[in-house]
């Protein structure tokens, strides 16, 4: 009889439980765009930089994510979306005198068109065979850049200096200020915008192409149409990241746009989290923060260990993947399940001992 | 309103204050400078493509602590901040920023390649932080007019032009020249300033350009249409790989030009040897440095000075590295400016003192060549000397020729 009731009564308090995570998180969401919103009062220029560089990745790893994490397919060519993003925004601000804001959403759009054509053959490859095809598009890149028929667009080498822009409208923002806000302000309905996409029919799609392309193509989903379509959007997203981070360094070059860049992308999604929205935010903490750590803590090691940052990332890596195999989201995750399920039994029990 | 007495009195007040203290009136040290040290920062790219290029930042940061040894300048202890870019851009800005407003530094020093430079110019200007002796050949860092906080130091490409371009001008005025470059601005660099150099007879001179692209396999081609333009004199203008294949075909085809090879390919090793050295017999080019592989300079005082720094400092490096005596001759350069700094360790003095050397020699620079900066010239060294190869080494000929 006890033990009946005991699992009668279980069901309903897990449903509680669950409703206050969400209201857990809930709470947590707003407090963190609260501090996303004051944080570039108190900080220095130079860490509002940062934070602004963290809000870029965070987009372009977005992307990256809902190719990767949410559709299963991997790419180690997102820099080139990103190059191509930013080449976008720096051609039409230096040689047609496009302002700069109008040209993000042209970036976004050359990239959601380049991505759906890159994809419509690409996607053909599967796995590791379009990882190669990817690859290849991110050493093909900075070269194309440097061509020569396409130097009086690209300015080469050399690369195109852009102004770094004023707060409009007479705001008492200084630039980096103001930069970190326009970066925030897209960041955030795209962030929704995806999260409302892995949610929806297609997300679902999307999942299912990536758990089981056989079960999902004899469900009816078009996998060839889908798996471009999120090739598109997600190019779409890094390349939106690309036109910003063009913006707020002011400068952009083919050797800014390395095969590094891609694999850092990649990186970053995967130690935030493959497959949740939030995982992007870490990653982009992560690629933006923890090689300047291994800088440093390669410097305490003398003047002789100058050789070792990428050594020191090695490690921090392996350290991060041993401790939390399914990212920065994944460990959260897990600690929150064990929170719950601590206060289930610390509520049951409490129920029975009576 | 301030009245026009309470302003004198304040002036009064603080002239007397100055004199009553002893001190001159003059700006303030820059930050970064204490009383026991003064603190500067520099990106180099110990990771990524161009890490080779690391050992430069190694070599300065040895000779610093040579001279910390030493008792610093003034008391006052040098602290450089040796960052790692990976030759990013976008983390140059990024480390740039740390060290200027975070790290408070004094000024910039060295930071190498010539895209990362590209993209903190302009900030470091507008902030008025001095941008020192960036560690690039291309001939924009000589702009005192638009940015009168950056300089180089190296000898550009243009100046390397001027020279070929002067000496052909005097030994063989007829000559029919045909160029091959390599398709950047580092290839343009030696066009323009091979043009400049000749002036009005560049268009009679000058028979056929020819480009290539990094990606390119071969240059054959190119070489066999520069020959058959009657060209007579080569101005080989390439990166090592394609400077031996541009020798080996050369040679192979029968064409004997007066033969110009740019000092980025100088190597033997990596360029005359896989060329062929008897094929590279009679090439010409211009140096600035001391070759420390050259026996020549076995018990030249300057090499031996540097030897016996590298030994003590950095007993595990590799002699035959240009880099080394590189990194320590623009040490040097910066320990003379922050000397002659004195005890006015403003921003603007430290550049003004940068844009005021004279005649300074450097143990690893060819005997002759001088250090010379002035408000009108960012460009440090301006001279080379010409030397040909001889089927196994360098040897220098004619006088230093000033660029």
């Amino acid at each position: 009889m006890g033990a009946l009731s005991e699992t009668e009564t279980a069901a309903p308090k897990r449903e509680v439980a669950r409703l206050s995570v969400s209201t857990w998180r809930r709470i947590g969401l707003g407090l963190a765009l609260a501090l996303a919103l004051v944080v570039p009062f108190w900080a220095s220029g130079y860490h509002t930089f940062q934070l602004t560089l963290v809000t870029v990745y965070a987009i372009a790893l977005m992307g990256l994510n809902l190719l990767t994490g949410y559709n299963g397919q991997i790419s180690l060519g997102h820099g080139a979306f990103y190059a191509i993003g930013a080449y976008v925004t720096a051609v039409l601000v230096h040689k047609a005198g496009v302002p700069y804001w109008a040209t993000v959403p042209v970036a976004g759009l050359v990239c959601l068109g380049t991505g759906f054509l890159f994809g419509l053959p690409a996607l053909r490859l599967e796995g590791l065979y379009l990882a190669l095809a990817t690859f290849a598009l991110a050493l093909v890149t900075p070269q194309i850049l440097k061509f020569k028929n396409f130097g009086s667009w690209t300015g080469g080498v050399q690369g195109i200096l852009m102004d770094k822009p004023d707060a409009p409208w007479g705001l008492p923002l200084d630039s980096d200020q103001w930069l970190y806000f326009l970066c925030l302000a897209l960041a955030l309905p795209l962030f929704w915008a995806a999260r409302n996409m892995v949610a929806s029919r297609s997300g679902r799609a999307m999942v299912a192409i990536r758990d089981h392309p056989i079960a999902a193509a004899s469900m009816g989903v078009n996998t060839a149409l889908t798996k471009s379509l999120t090739f598109g959007v997600s190019a779409f997203y890094t390349g939106i990241a690309g036109s910003l981070g063009g913006i707020v360094v002011g400068f952009v070059a083919p050797d800014s746009f390395s095969i590094l860049l891609s694999l850092s992308f990649l990186v970053g999604v995967v130690v935030g989290g493959l497959a949740s929205i939030w995982g992007a935010l870490f990653g982009a903490l992560f690629i933006v923060f923890v090689p300047n750590y291994a800088d440093q803590i390669s410097d305490l090691l003398g003047e002789r260990a100058k050789a070792l940052p990428w050594a020191i990332y090695g490690l921090l890596l392996i350290a991060f993947m041993y401790l939390m195999p399914t990212g920065v989201v994944g460990l959260l995750r897990a600690v929150a399940a064990r929170l719950v399920a601590a206060a289930d039994t610390a509520r049951s029990s409490r129920r029975v001992e009576p | 309103m301030i009245s026009r007495r309470r302003l004198l009195q304040t002036t009064a007040a603080s002239a007397a204050l100055w004199a009553a203290r002893g001190l001159p009136a003059r700006a303030a040290n820059a930050p970064g400078v204490t009383d026991k040290e003064i603190k500067f920062g520099q990106t180099m790219p110990y990771s990524g493509p161009a890490s080779s290029y690391g050992a430069i930042g190694k070599a300065e940061l040895a000779y610093f602590k040579k001279i910390n040894d030493e008792g610093g300048i003034n008391g006052r202890m040098l602290n450089l901040l040796s960052l790692d870019d990976g030759y990013s851009p976008p983390k140059t800005v990024e480390q740039i920023r740390r060290l200027v407003e975070q790290d408070q530094v004094a000024f910039i020093f060295q930071s190498l390649g010539t895209p990362p430079n590209s993209a903190i110019q302009k900030y470091l200007n507008d902030r008025k932080v001095p941008h020192l002796f960036v560690a690039t050949g291309a001939t924009k860092w000589n702009d005192p007019k638009h940015f009168p906080w950056t300089i180089g130091w190296q000898p550009n490409y243009q100046t390397e032009g001027h020279i070929y371009a002067k000496y052909l001008l005097i030994n063989k005025p007829d000559a029919k020249i045909g160029i091959l470059y390599q398709n950047d601005d580092y290839g343009k660099d030696y066009v323009v300033g091979l043009k400049d150099g000749l002036g009005d007879k560049a268009k009679t001179m000058i028979v056929k350009e020819e480009s290539y692209e990094t990606s390119d396999p071969t240059i054959d081609s190119q070489i066999v249409s520069l020959q058959a333009s009657g060209a007579d004199t080569f101005l080989n203008a390439t990166t090592p790989k394609f400077a031996a294949q541009a020798i080996r075909k050369a040679y192979d085809i029968g064409w004997k030009p007066l033969h110009f090879l740019n000092n980025v390919s100088i190597s033997v090793s990596s360029v005359l040897t896989p060329a062929g050295l008897e094929k590279s017999v009679g090439v010409i080019t211009a140096d600035y440095r001391k070759d420390p592989t050259d026996p020549r300079w076995k018990d030249d005082p300057g090499y031996k000075q540097w030897l016996e720094f590298m030994k003590k400092y950095m007993p595990d490096a590799d002699l035959g590295d240009n880099d080394y005596p590189y990194g320590m001759m623009v040490a040097m350069t910066m320990v003379q400016v922050l000397k002659q700094c004195g005890s006015d360790l403003s921003r603007e003095n430290i550049m003004k003192e940068a844009a005021n050397l004279h005649d300074l020699e450097m143990p690893m620079l060819l005997p002759g060549i001088k250090v010379n900066t002035g408000p009108d010239n960012f460009a440090p060294i301006k001279q080379m000397q010409l030397q040909r190869f001889n089927g196994k080494s360098w040897e220098l000929f004619g006088d230093v020729i000033m660029g």
